[in-house]
């Protein structure tokens, strides 16, 4: 037999073998038939949306039409802010496009100390360390801080992150329902006295804009000598006098021990954080491995980071739009009939809780046909199984367009049968 | 009736509620292939397990457990422990 007539033999066998493999992907079979009957309906698939251009933090083409946005988290409208983009220019320039290295290597250039030294002082902290993403803050955060042995006590609710740093690290994983102090209490009372403990909060919960009663959680986790960790991803900026979160807002920032944050929200680019007194907080950046791990953030973005920061520590006036434009649209959307996540404006995000998938996504692309974007949530994303339309402010929509934005919302909603 | 069959019949119990194909409930039957439960129902029902025995399972054990017979036995430890 030639090596020749061995290839060709052999080629039918090897795609028989490969045909009777396990195919890794068949366990998302069913997802690909959920998702292939929905768009067979001839909706747009709302998990592919392109930006083709991006006119304003509250403007877009999408399709070749104009855009409101009212799902970007973008709240302060830092993204086309002219300091902050003139200081990413600036490092653009002078550090080049990226640092291609770890934070304890090549990886960090004055524009992250700067960048570090901006969100001490506007948490009045006495560290703080910048992560390459918000997703990674709490991935590395969470699974670094409680190891084998200890537990972390976390709300049933919790972002996708913070559950991913869970399982990321060694500890023992108990949760408690949904903002439920009581919940919390009873769980903590059981653990074993002597063993280390963090307890996992957020300020601001993403899915239904709801915030924590912090201020009693606090009590309830300190009396139990367990550490807290605050994700305030969706408040910096616009809680608290100094706009460093709901921690803040409620009085209790300083027994919060770590404070994860993001600048891919309020600041306007990408990255996360943590900032805390804890006096031996720098040994984190030696054995936190999303840390260490991996590239750092490119010198633009942290020079637009550090800029926008500054910036938003004198914003109240932006502070106050957001409020006023949050408030006026909660109270539109409950006027026209629909039904919210939050009985008033607890946050900046509203969402319209809709009964299905077939509404959610009729809705979704109703509003988008009359110029509106606004983010889809499904499950496993969101609590308790809604199907919701999840609109977030920002201080630079204008009062024009949040009039638009209501009589869009009035339009789709009849069109789709969910208001009357 | 032994500690672990009144386990067995209170774990049962909490089950029903959430039961709604009315299966009959043994040792061997499974909570998410054959309770057909997803991860929220799971969610309620570990709380309501761990208030009614004041005992925690951690997301870790929960991982490990697929049967009503290993979420009774897994009670059982943990009873004993507290």
């Amino acid at each position: 037999m030639t090596d020749a007539g061995t290839l060709r033999e052999d080629r039918p066998l090897d795609m028989l073998e490969h045909a009777s493999a396990p195919d890794l992907l068949a366990k998302f079979d069913p997802l690909i038939a959920e998702r292939q009957a929905l768009l067979d309906t001839g909706v747009r698939d709302p998990f592919a949306i392109v930006m083709e251009k991006v006119l304003s933090p509250t403007e877009a083409i999408i399709g070749g039409k104009p855009t409101i946005l009212l799902g970007t988290y973008n709240y302060m409208g830092m993204t086309f802010d002219a300091d902050v983009i003139a200081a990413g220019k600036t490092a653009l320039d002078e550090y080049g496009a990226g640092t291609t290295g770890s934070r304890v290597l090549n990886g960090t250039y004055q524009g992250h100390r700067e960048c570090e030294e901006a969100l001490k002082d506007f948490y009045g902290m006495d560290h703080a360390i910048v992560f390459s993403t918000g997703y990674q803050a709490n991935l590395g955060m969470i699974s670094t801080l409680a190891g084998k042995g200890d537990y972390i006590i976390l709300d049933a609710d919790s972002h996708a992150s913070i559950y991913d740093g869970c399982w990321l690290g060694n500890a023992e994983i108990v949760r408690f329902r949904h903002n439920s102090v009581d919940d919390l209490d009873k769980r903590l009372g059981r653990l074993p006295k002597d063993a280390g403990k963090l307890v996992v909060l957020e300020g601001v919960y993403s899915m239904l804009g709801d915030i924590a009663p912090l201020k009693e959680m606090v009590a309830v986790a300190k009396k139990h000598g367990a550490m807290i960790l605050c994700d305030e991803a969706h408040s910096m900026g616009f809680f608290g006098d100094h706009g460093r979160g709901v921690a803040e807002q409620e009085a209790v920032l300083d027994d919060i021990d770590f404070v994860v944050g993001t600048f891919s929200k309020s600041v306007g680019t990408v990255g996360g954080f943590c900032v805390s007194n804890h006096p031996k907080f720098e040994v984190l950046r030696l054995v936190c491995r999303p840390y260490v791990f991996t590239a750092s953030l490119p010198p633009s973005v942290v020079a637009t980071a550090a800029t926008s920061i500054r910036k938003l520590m004198h914003a109240g006036e932006k502070r106050e739009r957001l409020w006023k434009n949050s408030r006026r649209l909660h109270q539109g959307l409950r006027d026209l009939g629909f039904t919210l996540g939050t009985k008033s404006a607890e946050s900046a995000i509203i969402a319209v809780i809709l009964s299905d998938q077939t509404q959610a996504v009729g809705m979704w692309q109703a509003l988008l046909e009359l110029g509106l974007y606004v983010n889809m949530a499904r499950p496993p994303a969101t609590p308790a199984g809604t199907y919701l339309l999840r609109c977030s402010l920002c201080a630079e929509h204008r009062d024009e367009q949040v009039g638009q934005i209501m009589e869009m919302f009035a339009q789709a909603g009849r069109a789709v049968g969910c208001i009357g | 009736m032994s500690t672990r069959d009144e386990t067995f019949a209170k774990v049962t119990d909490l089950i029903e509620p959430f039961n709604k194909k009315g299966i009959p409930l043994t040792d061997a039957v499974r909570f998410a292939q054959d309770l057909e439960w997803d991860s929220l129902t799971v969610m309620d029902f570990v709380a309501a397990v761990e208030d009614d025995f004041d005992i925690i399972i951690t997301m870790n054990m929960q991982a490990e457990i697929e049967t009503i017979g290993q979420l009774v036995d897994a009670v059982e430890t943990l009873k004993a422990a507290a």
